[in-house]
């Protein structure tokens, strides 16, 4: 890279990724369970994709009742931690609370949430469920993400016997490998990890399936097949200079930032983020936290069509990011190190995003990340026979979760083109029902 | 394993849960929705006299923003027919056989009126019976309800009627409008009560409009009062439990209800001797599913003391009753505050010098005024405890050892008598207690 930027103080470090919605105390904790107005048939749980019953958890807050008020939580979701600190609530559950209905604040329920599980992880995390008396049934899940984590839990509760194969190390997914510090902390997933392998889960990290073992081989050793593998491959931008240093893909930034040796991850004084999802957002944030001096979003079309959540924008805002709408990367610039990034300015013509001819324009920066969206590992899901994807996902039964090959199943991010960690929760879940009534011959 | 089983006066129920008699128990439907969401039992709406109800029966007190802390209401009791209740009652104790339903019962005192609904609601099939002798409005007006609770000889006398033809549990609700709970307690035990139901709803007025003057809530211009249930109650409610419980000339069965909310509230009346707790207020706020989270949450609390049934706790907390005479005028508690808790809203500084014992003192500090207790002078009162918004931030210290007790009763034995301030002060002045 051209210029690094100077390393800051761990104090420093330690400030820009501390936490920013902290735990609630013990005494705020109760005073916003008590305001929960205990709705009947409460539009927040409808909103919640896992349908966690909110107001019933909340309930238990305030009755004292901690391990009764974490076991409705867990029920309905296993990755609860995760979720209560990194969901997007102010779309899901707190947008539906009742209160904005009376001109109020809504309940604080991703905190409430974390609340429940911080106490359950104080509390080494007591069993709550025993599982059901071994089927004599095997279930292979591809992909300890949360969408494998969670259909591997309701299986082993069903009585399966559930083996994951996992490419990566840690087990978690992007839970533990993509999202944001100042979210949460990569032990708090894996304490899940770690809760839902005492369930009696067995867990083979480093295994990469159709490398390591083939797909042949899975499909002999169980009776049905869950594929959680997300979306594993970036997407490329397809212009000159990719290859250059200075040049990386958002998901191996972003893996680096979160497993908080900050000192080791080098960042450029000047950075270009290309894109404007969320992961966008949380790579530029995340520069600017280690140390950039100057983080430039660029993003071929408008604010308006941004994909980000309106509270990650106001955070890239707040973090001083500066936008560039209607700009369309043309070429990376440099001598095997990046100087520039050069863009055509863009317009949309008869509803056709056009770019304007010789309106180039150069962003001198030292670092570009390239945060464009994830895409399905397609080269390794042809091997599965009579597999069908289409526009990049894994087609499977709205209901049952199952694939075209009626063996496997399938969840999470492959199956919708990249979600939120709850979505893919509340698919692993359904997906072991479904894999219980195939099984089992139910309709 | 935790059991939560109970045997109260003979009616058995898989948990001590039961739902008072009141709207929520109205019909069979009603009982039936409330025993699959977990209840353990149900006192029918009381059944008897013909009534006819006026509309806006229901008040209630808000708290700074927290809804009905106390309910009020001028519900008579059931306007469903005799008839009608009976066949539900039947109906629903086929479908629900391991569920307690006892039958609420008032009607004229008329031995022979007694005697017939007696029979009746035995040829039902209830469990159990529950004497009325509480409802405060209305019915009293008409000779029945709190009208006869208190009056211990009217008490005696209907409760005989009912036990020398009952063949089920008879359970005598008390009302709490009376000086001394003890006597119609004593009275029904007199009766042959097989226990005691307590406490009914207090009277009250939930207050006055301030533009019409009509009271709240008015019926066609007229209000008056009601009886008060719900969590402002519960405090009464325990404290006449206690006493019941205590009473050596009653020492019967207790199914106590007045303010129960949640499990918590459960646990107090069963360590104040309950066997069984009824809900009326809770479960009209908030619907029969707040079941769910008092059984769970009482299981969960059992598990983790290591009991396993509700009989190891009963009247556990009886012991800790005692008379101010016999408490330790020696035990010296002080106020200390947690300056690193503290918020400086110096609601303990104004608490204690306008009106407690001017023990606190402000001084600068870092810019901020930090309240500080001078020890010496802090009577041990508690008000700044109570008042100060900060959990843990002022907590009341032990400064004796224990090791010396002088209870009220015994000083007076120790100093001349009648007793007089000098010699009082004397006592309080060797054991360093300063009053000012
Ligand atoms: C940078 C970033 C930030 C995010 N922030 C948030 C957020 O704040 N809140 C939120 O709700 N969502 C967020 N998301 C989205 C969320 O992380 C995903 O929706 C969710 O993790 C999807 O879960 P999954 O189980 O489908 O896949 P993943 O979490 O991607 O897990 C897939 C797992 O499969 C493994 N795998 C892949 N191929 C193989 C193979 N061949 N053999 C074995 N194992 C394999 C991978 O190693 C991985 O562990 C973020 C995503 C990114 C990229
Ligand atoms: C609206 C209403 C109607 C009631 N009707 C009866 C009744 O018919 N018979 C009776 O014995 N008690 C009746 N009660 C009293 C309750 O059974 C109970 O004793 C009282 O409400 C205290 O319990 P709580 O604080 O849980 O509400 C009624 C209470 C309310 C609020
Ligand atoms: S909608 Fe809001 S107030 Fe109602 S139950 Fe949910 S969190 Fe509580
Ligand atoms: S609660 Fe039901 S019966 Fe009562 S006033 Fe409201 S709508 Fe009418
Ligand atoms: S009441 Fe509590 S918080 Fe307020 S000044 Fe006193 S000690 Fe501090």
């Amino acid at each position: 890279m051209n210029n690094v930027a100077p390393k800051l103080t761990s104090k420093e470090y330690e400030a820009n990724f501390a936490e920013l919605k902290p735990a609630l105390t013990d005494v705020a904790a109760l005073a916003e369970a008590n305001r929960c107005l205990y709705c009947y048939d409460s539009p927040c749980m409808t909103a919640c994709p896992t349908h966690i019953d909110i107001s019933t958890f909340i309930k238990k807050i305030s009755t004292g009742n901690m391990k009764g008020s974490a076991k409705t939580i867990l029920s309905s979701n296993w990755v609860a931690l995760t979720c209560a600190k990194a969901c997007p609530v102010d779309v899901l559950c707190e947008g539906a609370c009742v209160y904005h209905g009376k001109g109020e604040k809504p309940i604080q329920i991703g905190k409430l949430q974390r609340h429940v599980m911080d106490w359950y992880v104080e509390k080494k995390m007591p069993q709550l469920f025993s599982p059901a008396e071994k089927n004599g049934k095997t279930v292979g899940i591809i992909g300890a993400g949360p969408a494998g984590l969670a259909c591997a839990a309701e299986l082993t509760l069903l009585g399966f016997d559930v083996t994951i194969y996992e490419a990566s190390k840690l087990a978690g997914g992007l839970d533990t490998h993509g999202i944001a510090p100042y979210k949460m902390q990569q032990q708090d997933s894996l304490n899940e990890v770690k809760m839902i392998k005492r369930l009696g889960v067995k867990i083979k990290t480093g295994v990469r399936v159709g490398k390591d073992i083939s797909f042949g081989k899975l499909e002999k050793t169980h009776d049905a097949i869950f594929i959680g593998v997300g979306l594993p491959m970036p997407a490329e931008l397809q212009i000159s200079g990719e290859e250059m240093n200075g040049v990386v893909n958002a998901l191996d930034f972003v893996e680096n930032v979160t497993k908080r040796k900050w000192k080791s991850v080098d960042v450029g004084r000047r950075v270009a983020v290309i894109g404007a999802g969320n992961t966008a957002i949380d790579a530029a944030t995340e520069a600017k936290r280690l140390g950039a001096e100057e983080v430039f979003m660029v993003y071929r079309r408008g604010r308006e069509q941004m994909s980000a959540y309106d509270f990650e924008f106001e955070l890239a805002k707040r973090d001083g990011i500066s936008f560039y709408f209607h700009a369309q990367p043309k070429k990376i610039i440099g001598k095997k190190k990046v100087q520039a990034l050069e863009c055509l300015e863009t317009r949309i013509v008869n509803g056709k995003l056009k770019t304007i001819p010789r309106s180039e324009f150069k962003i001198p920066v030292d670092m570009v990340i390239k945060a464009v969206g994830q895409n399905i590992d397609e080269t390794l899901l042809v091997s599965i026979p009579k597999l069908k994807i289409k526009d990049g996902m894994v087609v499977v039964n709205a209901k049952s979760y199952q694939t075209s090959n009626p063996k496997y199943f399938a969840g999470g991010d492959c199956i919708n083109g990249g979600k939120e960690v709850v979505n893919a929760a509340f698919d692993g879940k359904r997906a072991a029902y479904g894999i219980h009534n195939f099984i089992f011959r139910k309709k | 394993m935790v059991d939560l089983r109970i045997n109260c006066a003979g009616i058995k129920s898989p948990n001590p849960f039961w739902l008072a008699s009141a709207p929520p128990t109205n019909s069979g439907y009603q009982i039936c929705k409330a025993f699959e969401a977990g209840w353990g039992g149900a006192v029918w709406k009381t059944i008897g006299a013909p009534v006819m109800n006026v509309v806006n029966r229901y008040a209630a007190v808000d708290f700074n923003g927290q809804k009905i802390i106390g309910l009020n209401n001028i519900e008579l009791i059931s306007d469903r027919s005799i008839e009608i209740n009976l066949k539900e009652i039947a109906e629903t104790k086929r479908l629900w056989p391991d569920r307690a339903i006892v039958a609420s019962l008032m009607v004229e005192s008329d031995r022979k009126i007694w005697h017939d609904i007696v029979k009746r609601t035995i040829d039902a099939g209830a469990d159990g019976i529950e004497l009325n002798y509480g409802c405060p409005h209305g019915m009293s007006e008409r000779g029945m309800g709190s009208a006869v609770g208190q009056v211990p000889e009217y008490c005696t006398m209907i409760t005989e009627w009912v036990t020398e033809v009952s063949t089920i549990p008879v359970l005598v609700k008390l009302t709490p409008n009376v000086t001394d709970i003890r006597f119609p307690g004593r009275a029904a035990k007199k009766g042959k009560a097989n226990g005691i139901s307590l406490i009914n709803t207090i009277n009250t007025i939930i207050g006055v409009d301030l533009d019409t003057f009509q009271i709240e809530p008015s019926r066609g211009g007229k209000g008056g009062h009601g009886g008060y249930a719900g969590p402002a109650i519960k405090p009464i409610a325990l404290n006449m439990v206690s006493e019941i419980a205590r009473d050596p000339e009653i020492n019967l069965p207790i199914s106590a209800m007045g303010g129960i909310s949640n499990w918590k509230d459960a646990l107090e009346f069963i360590l104040l001797g309950a066997t069984s707790v009824q809900v009326c207020t809770a479960v009209m706020h908030y619907g029969f599913r707040i079941v769910e989270d008092m059984i769970d949450g009482t299981t969960n609390w059992m598990e983790e003391k290591g009991y396993t049934s509700l009989d190891q706790i009963r009247g556990k907390a009886l012991t800790n009753i005692a008379n101010f005479g016999d408490m330790n005028l020696l035990s010296k508690h002080v106020a200390h505050i947690d300056e690193q808790k503290c918020i400086h809203c110096n609601l303990c500084y104004i608490a204690c010098e306008d009106t407690a014992h001017q023990c606190i003192d402000l001084h600068q500090k870092k810019g901020k005024k930090q309240p500080t207790v001078r020890e010496p002078d802090c009577v041990g009162c508690r008000l700044c405890y109570i008042v100060c918004p900060v959990d843990h931030c002022i907590t009341m210290v032990q400064k004796d050892n224990g090791a010396q007790s002088k209870t009220w009763n015994e000083l007076v034995k120790e100093l001349p008598q009648p007793l007089s301030i000098e010699d009082l002060r004397k006592f309080q002045h060797k054991h360093g207690i300063d009053v000012h």
